[in-house]
């Protein structure tokens, strides 16, 4: 379980990077290295060169720009979990990064390194599909955005291009008084989620749901949204029948069962979960979106 | 117990029981100064990597290794043929006699001509480091023509099923009946009969260390020293020794600090012959450190049991008979006899009277990894399927499962109990002390079973199910057929204990330093323990069956009464002062109450190591020490009672170990600290083995958990507070009355965690008859109970 030899660059700047990135054939770069190390051990990824972001200074940092929530892309998970200004924004991401992993691999992990790997457990990921987040990239040839729903390029794979890098996630924040919610259901205490669920909602002044999103992750290789419990929710007030209507209609989507769970526990779980995951936001919107959870 | 000698002096000496003296490995542990094979860094040394098999069957045609042979950095490429120049077989010699092994399927030091499981080592690269090893295995041209895997043993017991090795007649690999009373008779007599089918998995051992082997040869000497992460140095010993046609003089096994046996490092594995081979032929030192993905291929692990069993009842409850088949899943190759599914079959009797019993027990050749015993050794499968059947047979009668199970139990007048069955070594199964239905009784009052209900209905106003679940189990311990030790004092005055008995982090040097310290008047701490060595201790067994208190520990026992009476007897004389008046403490001898009337222990060595020309003293024979080789009489029963409390939450189908009580009776305690250690660490693991452990395998036999993130083990998150509690009733079998307790926390735990799951979901009815016990399967179960329920 030792990687195959590579050429290792440890680039300073940004633009070194992006240089290297663009000179060197058959490139990986290294984010927090909790995914990219163990594959390079078990020799799954073996490439020529391996540029290290870890000395890139400003590829870290947590901004808002407006009513966007930006997150450099080599931010540790444990920082943004930690961030007074994330738990103020955005608390769904300060609660769902405490999910991934453990503490230990959220101190070194990286909120970028997460998005760009995609793994179809991940928590990260779910929360970017839920708040239409931006992933940001970068190449010498310039910056692009790309929309959250169109990331995914099937199993551990995204849009992402040749000489890019994800150089942060914009996350657009809901307004004041929003109601979330972050549910999974994991192998085993701490571990990998089999589904998780989030939830966001908005209510008008007259106690109808105004903006009502809902990810699921777990299903298959990305997180999909519940457009259909959506829809059931938009418009009406969240009661419980309401809230039971969206939990069936979000066990109808398409799950991909695997060695550890089968389709139906999955649909199973994807409906229990929303349940779970409505009442809980449509609770913290009643209390006026009560911060960190 | 007294016709043992030194019994009489023995009253007034502590013997050092009950005390939970701190470790004394520990300060080294902690601080990092541990010594493990990894560790071992000699000068010249090499690193080896052994290229595996990708199929888990197949016909080995060809290897060509030029082009790795010339990678810069790689000093050898070897296959089959290059080692078996240093070897005196085409096999290791591996064979454990068993009246069932129908042919004896011996491993390869490499594969030879076929390929029986993924991972099996097929060529072996030494390099100048690992990083070049694995990058020359990649340049390594194999061509395996791909053959059919028998992968169920189910089906590779079929009529005309494909043969899982090309060199044997068929796939049944072994057969054993176990019989005793008129079963036919227990059956036609039955009130109720009981029928069942389980399937059954348990995992493999991961202990934290992996294996790991550092050999070097001494081409001018002669003299192979091996330093083995391995629970069976000297057991390594014999095998090298005549694998390599060397003498016992020329070889030295040295288990150093061990991270974890739990198993897998009692059997001598083909890396072990490999490394030690590749060093003798390139005359250079030869380091292999397995890796993690290596350890979940290629290290023997414990894997599926299929039972169909049937258990006859008379009306009030009582065991009549059981009866029944398992099939057993053995793996490709037999490096540790057929142990594992007899353990099973003896060990459902459990604590329970059980007139008639037949259990025909089929072991299949598979294309997988060998299955050799894991902690508990193939036990709690047995006590799986008794402990399941009584509560099947409670449901049927409305009795309570503490009910059906008392009236079974064998009673404390009933000791020492003698079963009908056998064990391997061919005694009959007698179980030599304890109270089982005190033990029972004492695991019922500690745990609140009564108040249970109110802890249930709290569970349901919260919309979750709890159930409790209740199992008891024996295990045979402390197993033959001896262990060595020996305690010698130099002129120095250094207590040194030398040992058969090998440390895999369980606290051995600290349970053997405690007896000695007692017997000398020292502390533990000032004994100096040398385990695992086999230049340190000419004979020994090692770590296996629970059974190194029991064994060494009377060993050294023994021997340090034996140094006491020969210190008292030389100081007496030499003193002039009866040996009735002296006592020893801190390392003198002396008169009661006047330390400076005495000698050192020192003193007392030297005098007896003789010098040029002069006398002993008067009567003395030479040297300070003693060695005993402590023989057990049969085994010591170790017995139990869990009771485990779970919560499922229907919506998720997670289960959450709420509260765990464990008692335990290993007879008289040595350290208890240290002895609750292993209970809790043994009740751990079957949790893990009861909800999470399970090594998946693909039809095509590709092992497809291979990282700790697809493979689960508990972590401490998910593991309740586990509440231990001792009986002691002393084995009549050896002088300190110790039973062994290194396994016996793993044996009770699926069989009470199943129990728990079907009693929290007795209102859908659902019964657990496989393991291990997963979100998906729950889930599975419940909306079947459901759909059935609804149906009805």
């Amino acid at each position: 379980m030792k990687p195959a030899p590579f050429h290792y660059h440890a680039p300073s700047t940004r633009m070194e990077a992006l240089q290297l990135l663009t000179e060197l054939e058959d490139a990986r770069v290294l984010a927090g290295g909790q995914s990219l190390v163990p594959m390079l051990n078990l020799r799954l990824a073996a490439p020529e060169n391996l540029i290290d972001l870890n000395g890139v200074a400003d590829l870290a940092g947590i901004v808002m720009e407006g009513r966007r929530l930006t997150i450099g892309a080599m931010t540790r998970q444990r920082h943004g979990e930690r961030s007074g200004l994330v738990r103020e924004a955005c608390p769904l991401l300060a609660h769902a990064l405490s999910h991934v992993g453990h503490q230990q691999t959220r101190n070194r992990g990286t909120i970028g390194g997460s998005i760009a790997h995609m793994d179809p457990t991940a928590e990260l990921p779910v929360v970017a599909c839920a708040m239409d987040a931006v992933v940001v990239l970068e190449s010498a040839r310039g910056t692009r955005e790309v929309p959250f729903a169109q990331w995914s390029d099937g199993y551990l794979a995204t849009a992402i291009g040749p000489g890019e890098i994800v150089a942060a996630i914009a996350f657009p924040c809901w307004p004041a008084g929003h109601g979330w919610a972050f549910e999974e259901v994991t192998r085993r205490g701490e571990g990998y989620s089999i589904v998780s669920v989030v939830a966001l909602l908005s209510m008008g002044a007259d106690g109808t749901v105004d903006r009502c999103a809902i990810a699921i992750g777990g299903l298959g290789a990305a997180p999909v949204r519940a457009d259909a419990a959506e829809a059931v929710l938009t418009g009406v007030a969240p009661g419980d029948e309401a809230i039971a209507q969206a939990g069936e209609a979000a066990s109808e989507l398409e799950a991909e069962g695997d060695l550890y769970a089968h389709e139906a526990f999955k649909r199973h779980l994807a409906k229990q979960l929303t349940l779970r995951a409505l009442r809980s936001a449509r609770d913290r919107a009643h209390a006026g979106g009560t911060g960190h959870g | 117990m007294a016709q043992h000698a030194g019994e009489a002096t023995d009253a007034p000496v502590s013997n050092g029981l009950g005390r939970s003296v701190q470790r004394i490995e520990d300060d080294a542990l902690l601080r990092g100064r541990g010594r493990f094979v990894d560790d071992v860094a000699l000068p010249g040394m090499l690193h080896a990597a052994f290229l595996r098999s990708p199929y888990a069957h197949g016909r080995l045609n060809r290897i060509d290794v030029t082009e790795a042979q010339v990678l810069p950095g790689v000093h050898r490429v070897f296959t089959y043929a290059d080692l078996r120049a240093v070897l005196t077989s085409d096999r290791i010699p591996l064979a454990m006699p068993a009246g069932a092994i129908r042919f004896d399927v011996d491993p390869f030091v490499l594969a030879r001509d076929e390929v029986c499981h993924v991972g099996e080592p097929v060529a072996l690269v030494i390099a100048d480091s690992r990083h070049i090893a694995e990058d020359a295995l990649g340049l390594i041209a194999v061509d395996i023509e791909p053959l059919p895997a028998i992968v169920d043993p189910r089906g590779g017991l079929a009529e005309g099923a494909p043969k899982a090795r090309l060199d044997c007649p068929d796939n049944l690999v072994a057969r054993a009946a176990m019989q005793y009373g008129d079963i036919g008779r227990a059956f036609a007599d039955a009130a109720h009969v009981v029928a069942e089918e389980f399937h059954l998995h348990k995992g493999g051992g991961h202990s934290i260390e992996t294996r790991g082997v550092v050999a070097r040869f001494d081409t001018a000497e002669r003299m192979l020293t091996v330093w083995d992460s391995t629970q069976m140095p000297h057991q390594a010993k014999r095998v090298l020794v005549r694998s390599l046609g060397l003498g016992e003089h020329q070889v030295r096994v040295i288990a150093p600090d061990v991270g974890g046996g739990f198993g897998p490092k009692f059997v001598f594995h083909p890396e072990e012959l490999a490394v030690a081979a590749a060093s003798m032929l390139l005359g250079r030192p030869v380091k292999w450190i397995e890796d993690r993905f290596e350890n979940f291929m290629a290290t023997a692990q414990e894997r599926n049991q299929f039972w169909t069993v049937e258990a006859a009842f008379d009306a009030q409850g009582r065991l009549l008979g059981i009866r029944g088949t398992l099939i057993h899943d053995h793996g490709a190759y037999t490096p540790y006899g057929v142990a594992l599914p007899q353990n099973s079959g003896t060990n459902l009797l459990g604590p329970y009277v059980l007139p008639a019993y037949d259990l025909d027990i089929r072991l299949c050749l598979t294309n997988l990894v060998p299955a050799t015993p894991t902690r508990g050794a193939g036990r709690p499968q047995g006590t799986f399927v008794m402990e399941r059947l009584l509560d099947r047979a409670a449901v049927h009668f409305g009795l309570p499962r503490e009910e059906i199970r008392s009236r079974n139990l064998i009673r404390a007048d009933q000791m020492p109990y003698e079963t009908p069955l056998r064990t391997r070594d061919g005694g009959l199964m007698v179980y030599d002390s304890g109270d089982y239905p005190e033990c029972q009784r004492r695991a019922l009052d500690v745990s609140d079973w009564a108040g249970f209900a109110e802890r249930r209905a709290a569970a349901v106003r919260q919309g979750r199910y709890r159930g409790i679940g209740l199992a008891n189990y024996v295990e045979g311990s402390g197993r033959g057929p001896f262990e060595s030790a020996a305690v010698s004092i130099g002129p120095s005055g250094k207590v040194v204990v030398t040992t058969g008995a090998t440390a895999q982090g369980q606290g051995t040097a600290t349970m053997l330093a405690q007896l000695v310290a007692a017997s000398l008047g020292l502390e533990a701490s000032q004994i100096s323990v040398i385990a695992g060595d086999t230049a340190a201790s000419p004979l020994g067994l090692g770590a296996f069956a629970s059974r190194q208190a029991v064994t060494a520990g009377n060993a050294v026992h023994q021997a340090a009464m034996q140094v006491r009476a020969k210190i008292l007897a030389i100081a007496s004389n030499a003193l002039e002062i009866d040996e009735s008046d002296l006592e020893l403490m801190n390392g003198r001898v002396s008169l009661k109450g006047a330390p400076e009337m005495g000698m050192s222990f020192g003193q007392i060595a030297g005098s007896l190591a003789g010098l040029p020309g002069m006398a002993l003293p008067k009567g003395a024979t030479p040297g300070l020490a003693a060695a005993v080789d402590f023989q057990p009489k049969g085994m010591a029963y170790c017995n139990g009672t869990h009771v485990a409390e779970i919560e499922i939450d229907p919506a998720t189908c997670s289960i959450i170990v709420e509260r765990y009580t464990v008692v335990h009776d290993c007879g008289r305690l040595i350290n208890p600290m240290m002895v609750d250690g292993q209970v809790l660490g043994g009740v751990v693991h079957g949790i893990s083995s009861a909800l999470f452990e399970w090594m998946s395998v693909d039809a095509q036999g590709q092992p497809q958990t291979c990282t700790y993130a697809d493979y689960l083990l508990a972590t401490a998150d998910v593991v309740p507070r586990i509440d231990i509690h001792h009986m002691e009733s002393p084995s009549p079998l050896n002088p300190l009355g110790i039973k062994g307790a290194g396994e016996s926390g793993t044996i009770a735990a699926s069989a009470v965690i199943a129990s728990a799951i079907e009693d929290a979901l007795s209102p859908l009815g659902v019964v657990v008859r496989e393991l291990p016990m997963t979100p998906g399967r729950l889930h599975a179960l419940m909306a079947k109970a459901t759909r059935d329920g609804a149906a009805a």
